[in-house]
């Protein structure tokens, strides 16, 4: 089944949860309600005619412009062999989510890294704790707004150059 | 005791209270493959849990990639995964050509595939040599590093480099193969295949090996595809897939070679030893890959031309490829400027090591560490 098919079957069962589909620009996806996505994940696992046993990739994409975070589910079936990527928007100030570490285990961590890195809480994840970060780190270091603290526990997080007239990576413009 | 199937119950009828104990493996541990920890709760022996604790080497990879730009990250992704740097170079190669829409000259995807090949047996050679000696067998160990070592010596012929390599670019390869390359490439595979045999008689099929890895830490298909298990970990239990075949990319389509699976020829499907020896034999379907390369291979460009500014449009790409550790995946969004918006890559090591806290329930602590091998976790691959 490619993308439109399986979002028609999506349409015809969850109706409005189910949100615009994309296919202009490179890979297809299509948006899901917050809300629903831990169902609307079950049903693409279970439904035979779709089977998609595995998430392939689960990641975060934080969008300061239009105040949202975006978390996106690469699904893929190794039964049939075909792919679907969802997208959930969530609002920036206090990003929530429905987990679907229930669906596959897979999601498990994760969703911990989107947690730890953007910040989004996943709502009925079982374990939802920093995972690369260490416990007491302050912010979401993915956002796009994040400044880079000047020390942690007492540990510089940059240095002067010891060579003169070189510039270190902190002081050279970003783009 | 008694001992029913894989479940190790502890049962005490004499009086004595058995108490959990909480142990510390690692960071520093010989066996765990870099820098990883494990807190284990333990009964005597026997682990009730043993839950890793990853970030180590956590060096944000993800978030240079959205500082340095299209063409200059290349060197950081030899960086994800130091043991098989090809694999991520091709992979990052693959995805900004998607979003760009940049064709590779076919002379330049065949000396991919052949780097990267030759970079999968180096892998496989380490994996296997490192398990053996993590249980316990050094001997096999250092026979394996022999013939790394001059896979080893032939890509840094090819790149300058033996293991960070920066061999490809955006739309190709840097360079073509140097001269002679194909020639010591197919000496070299005449000299590996034999060694491979000489290695199983070594160590794969001695009988104390075997007993040690057979039905040891097994993992189900079921399982496998829910913890979105990839490459020869997936393969050992007994799903017959690989990205190079089943969605494939580069000149793979052209090439006849055959894919590993785990049998169970030694305990239950799925064990340590399956994917052990699907390493083993895939090595040998690598020397096959690059032999058919290096005989379809004609004269041509390497490299495509590609502006120098690079700015795909804005849109995004999610691109697998199958490195030694299986299927990864890059997951690019471009917003149009000369540098990725995000980049998520999703490797084969952070699927295994989320699967160790469940599959490692009942093991006993030994085992843990053969369980750690046969998943042949490189930690910075977790950590990115």
């Amino acid at each position: 089944m490619n993308s439109a098919e399986i979002v028609d079957r999506l349409r015809a069962r969850f109706g409005d949860k189910i949100g615009d589909f994309d296919d202009k620009a490179g890979d297809p996806f299509v948006y899901v309600q917050p809300d629903a996505i831990d169902e609307v994940c079950g049903h693409l696992k279970n439904d035979e005619a779709l089977a998609f046993d595995a998430l392939s990739n689960l990641s975060g994409v934080d969008h300061p412009k239009t105040s949202t975070i975006q978390v996106v589910y690469h699904l893929y079936s190794y039964r049939h062999r075909h792919m679907i990527v969802l997208k959930v928007s969530a609002n920036r100030e206090d990003p929530v989510i429905r987990t679907v570490a229930g669906v596959w285990r897979a999601a498990n961590w994760h969703e911990r890294e989107v947690f730890d890195l953007l910040g989004v809480r996943f709502e009925g994840h079982p374990d939802l704790r920093r995972l690369l970060m260490p416990e007491d780190w302050v912010g979401h270091p993915l956002r796009k707004d994040f400044v880079e603290p000047e020390e942690y526990h007492g540990i510089k997080t940059s240095r002067e150059s010891p060579i003169h007239g070189i510039k270190t990576s902190h002081e050279s413009p970003t783009k | 005791m008694s001992i029913t199937g894989l479940e190790v119950e502890v049962e005490r009828d004499d009086g004595f209270e058995t108490e959990e104990m909480t142990l510390n493996m690692g960071p520093q541990h010989p066996s765990t493959h870099g820098v990883l920890r494990f807190v284990i709760k333990a009964d005597g022996e026997v682990m009730r849990k043993a839950t890793p604790d990853v970030g180590y080497l956590h060096r944000s990879i993800e978030k240079i990639a959205e500082k340095v730009g299209y063409a200059s990250f290349m060197p950081y992704t030899d960086r994800v995964d130091y043991v098989a740097a090809m694999p991520c170079n091709q992979g990052w190669a693959m995805v900004t050509e998607r979003l760009a829409g940049i064709e590779v000259p076919r002379r330049g995807e065949f000396c991919r595939v052949i780097a990267t090949e030759l970079n999968r047996i180096a892998s496989h050679l380490l994996a296997v040599g490192s398990m053996a000696m993590d249980i316990g067998a050094y001997t096999p160990f250092t026979h394996a590093l022999r013939e790394r070592e001059l896979i080893n010596e032939l890509l840094q012929e090819l790149c300058g480099s033996r293991l960070t390599f920066n061999y490809m670019r955006i739309g190709g390869c840097a360079w073509d193969l140097p001269p002679r390359f194909g020639e010591k490439a197919i000496e070299y595979l005449d000299h590996l295949e034999p060694i491979i045999d000489e290695y199983n008689a070594l160590i794969s099929f001695n009988k104390i090996y075997v007993e040690r890895l057979a039905s040891v830490a097994v993992i189900s298909r079921e399982e496998a595809i829910d913890y979105n298990l990839v490459g020869p970990n997936l393969r050992g239990s007994g799903v017959k897939y690989d990205v190079r075949r089943d969605e494939p990319y580069s000149v793979y389509p052209e090439i006849d070679f055959d894919i590993p699976v785990g049998t169970g020829e030694a305990g239950i499907v799925g064990d340590s030893y399956d994917r052990y020896m699907v390493r083993i034999r895939e090595m040998k379907e690598c020397c096959k890959i690059i032999r058919q390369c290096l005989s379809k291979m004609e004269p041509g460009p390497v490299i495509a031309k590609v502006p120098r500014n690079l700015k795909p449009k804005p849109g995004e790409a999610y691109v697998r490829v199958e490195s030694a550790r299986g299927d990864m995946g890059w997951y690019c969004v471009s917003d149009g400027s000369t540098a990725p918006y995000r980049l998520k890559i999703r490797t084969g090591s952070f699927a295994a090591m989320s699967a160790i806290e469940h599959v490692s329930r009942g093991l006993m602590i030994a085992d843990l560490v053969a369980l750690i091998a046969s998943l042949d976790i490189v930690a910075p691959e977790v950590d990115r």
